[in-house]
């Protein structure tokens, strides 16, 4: 018998699915034992008993998450999406700084665009010659401000998503729309929409991950509202993280893992269709 | 007959600094297959997107059936557009792409079903309505292509190089059914081509365009035959020309002083001065290639000239030869392989050979100067 030989990419590839996963397969074994302290003692559904009954303030503040990275992404998404399509069809001037400011925001860090949302909000302003300049909007930290961070630093991504898209097709697709009778607005809707959605749905789902996620930008821009990673934050602050967040997070791994499958059918589908 | 005429009047289009058209006019009749040919960068394309509605002209007027078509938008006028690279709708199967037009007028799906079959049928294609496009050939996604486009019945419809992305054999087969689609439903086609076999194979008439200028419009055999510029004649399939200068006319017959070559006589049936300097043009085919001096029984209309050959060509159906009459004079000769009249043995490399050919087989080029 020939004897195995070691094989580079095979063990990589067992390496790497060993980090990412193990971490998580750990949370989620922890989430069902007995003892709050991370030694194994045995089974129990305490920490779910616990998370579904007496932890409102955590309930809250994943409610808060879902809301604003619900109503952030599709504002994200829409914004995005139309931006993609007008700056790749319509020749205008700038153009070409517009397609490298949006690049910005992505490779900023977020403790800076954090901190110039918060001087915006805070209503900032100057004075140049006696004349007062207001640079920002005087909004109350909490729920409406965080919204609008987060619809922000997702535009972004929503409209690179759909642009490479857009970049896969010829522009004759739509003359010919026109060609063959579309109105503008009937080309939008029966075309330009259709083929780009892979590119909107994954910039969907990538803003709401983002969204959920973000604790650095909420951190300034959230006043007295709470998202999860606040949550989880501030209790790992006050004393360590409570199992019953494990419960939380195996439930949300669990969301997570069928989200995924949902997209990654739902762009198979895109694929073998066209 | 259906379809509709097409008049392109002193069109001019330029792109920054380029002149891409300089005051073209074409009169298209109704029904025909008419071709726009010439190299790349020449207008050809540029034309038919003007008259597709996707380019404004700087200057000019494009009729259709006499109606100014200018202030409309492409959705708004009777042609439509066969895209080089298909232009399919990635997202929809064939059924619907053929289907896209009747849907946008909210067609009733009984009648919508009835005619995409229809036009499926028209290109072969009747099998294949529910697949996508990334699943079918390239020669079956053009005539996805061309049933779209026919299914709105414009009078008119404009083909941009519709074959150039299918490999030969395939190309010419499509060409066929282009012809055999023409000749069914008999609407004006217009197609543009840089590919002047498909051109001369298919089209009523060509207009022949380079660099933005109308250079000849004529029939295939016209255009062939009588080019009326240099470039023409060497654009159109493979030439051998001359500049020389009229020495003495008899009657049609004219005695030219060719360049590095000497006597050569040529009939035309168009007046010219002696001592004028003109273009001449000779088709390799036209051109007989033999080892032994021809026997010419005295004729006087026959030109022949003794030469090397420097190259022979083996192409399968013919041979190319290129036979060095002078120093700087180089003929290209094609010889089909038509064994039983050939007493002689093949023609080999550096043989000494003669060529000749009739006088009525030469042409004077007018243009010349271009």
């Amino acid at each position: 018998m020939q004897k195995k030989r070691f094989s580079f990419s095979k063990t990589s590839f067992i390496a790497s699915m060993v980090f990412l996963f193990v971490p998580l397969v750990v949370l989620i074994v922890f989430s069902f034992n007995a003892n709050k302290a991370p030694v194994l003692t045995g089974f129990s559904l305490v920490w779910y008993q616990r998370l579904f009954t007496s932890s409102r303030s955590l309930w809250n503040a994943f409610f808060t998450s879902i809301t604003i990275a619900v109503t952030a992404s599709i504002t994200a998404t829409v914004i995005g999406t139309l931006a993609a399509i007008g700056v790749h069809w319509h020749k205008f001037a700038l153009k070409t700084y517009v397609q490298a400011i949006t690049y910005i925001p992505l490779v900023l860090p977020e403790i800076i665009i954090g901190m110039s949302l918060l001087a915006f909000f805070s209503g900032s302003h100057f004075t140049l010659g006696g004349v007062s300049v207001n640079v920002g909007f005087r909004l109350n930290l909490g729920w409406l401000t965080i919204f609008i961070a987060h619809a922000t630093f997702c535009l972004p991504f929503v409209y690179l998503m759909v642009l490479a898209r857009l970049d896969e097709f010829d522009s004759s697709i739509i003359e010919a729309a026109h060609d063959l009778g579309a109105t503008e607005g009937q080309t939008l809707l029966k075309v330009i929409i259709p083929i780009s959605m892979p590119g909107i749905i994954s910039g969907f789902l990538t803003s709401l991950t983002l969204s959920l996620e973000d604790f650095t930008i909420t951190y300034f821009v959230s006043g007295v509202s709470s998202t999860l990673p606040m949550a989880v934050y501030g209790q790992m602050y006050k004393g360590g993280v409570s199992p019953v967040i494990n419960a939380l997070s195996a439930i949300m791994i669990l969301g997570t893992i069928v989200l995924a499958l949902l997209a990654r059918n739902f762009l198979k589908y895109i694929a073998a269709n066209g | 007959m259906k379809g509709a005429t097409i008049g392109i009047l002193g069109i001019s289009k330029a792109f920054g600094s380029f002149a891409a058209l300089n005051d073209v006019s074409l009169d298209i009749r109704k029904g025909e297959f008419f071709s726009l040919l010439g190299p790349s960068g020449c207008g050809k394309t540029t034309l038919l997107r003007i008259i597709a509605g996707f380019e404004q002209p700087d200057e000019g007027s494009v009729t259709i059936d006499g109606i100014n078509v200018l202030p409309l938008p492409p959705n708004r006028r009777h042609a439509n557009t066969v895209f080089q690279n298909y232009a399919l709708f990635p997202h929809l199967s064939v059924f619907e792409n053929v289907a896209f037009p009747l849907r946008l007028k909210n067609t009733k799906n009984s009648i919508v079903t009835a005619k995409v079959n229809d036009y499926l049928h028209l290109v072969e294609l009747g099998d294949h309505a529910a697949k996508m496009p990334s699943m079918l050939s390239g020669g079956q996604k053009q005539r996805v292509a061309i049933a779209r486009a026919l299914i709105n019945e414009p009078s008119v419809l404009l083909l941009d190089e519709p074959l150039s992305a299918l490999d030969a054999k395939l190309r010419h087969h499509m060409l066929m059914e282009l012809d055999a689609i023409h000749d069914k439903i008999g609407i004006t086609f217009i197609y543009v081509t840089h590919d002047q076999s498909e051109a001369l194979s298919v089209s009523d008439r060509i207009a022949v365009m380079y660099q933005g200028d109308v250079l000849q419009v004529g029939t295939p055999h016209d255009i062939y035959e009588s080019p009326a510029t240099n470039f023409v004649a060497q654009f159109i399939g493979e030439t051998n020309m001359f500049e020389g200068t009229v020495r003495a006319s008899m009657g049609q017959m004219y005695v030219l002083d060719v360049d590095e070559l000497g006597r050569v006589v040529v009939t035309d049936d168009r007046i010219y001065e002696v001592g004028e300097r003109v273009s001449l043009t000779v088709r390799p085919e036209k051109l007989r290639i033999s080892p032994d001096e021809p026997r010419v029984n005295g004729r006087s209309d026959i030109n022949v000239f003794e030469g090397t050959v420097d190259e022979p060509i083996y192409s399968g159906f013919q041979s190319k030869y290129y036979v060095r009459l002078s120093p700087t004079v180089v003929f290209r000769v094609f010889k089909q392989h038509s064994d039983y009249t050939d007493e002689e043995h093949d023609i080999l490399w550096k043989e000494r050979v003669h060529v000749s050919w009739s006088a009525k087989d030469g042409y004077i080029v007018e243009g010349h100067r271009n």
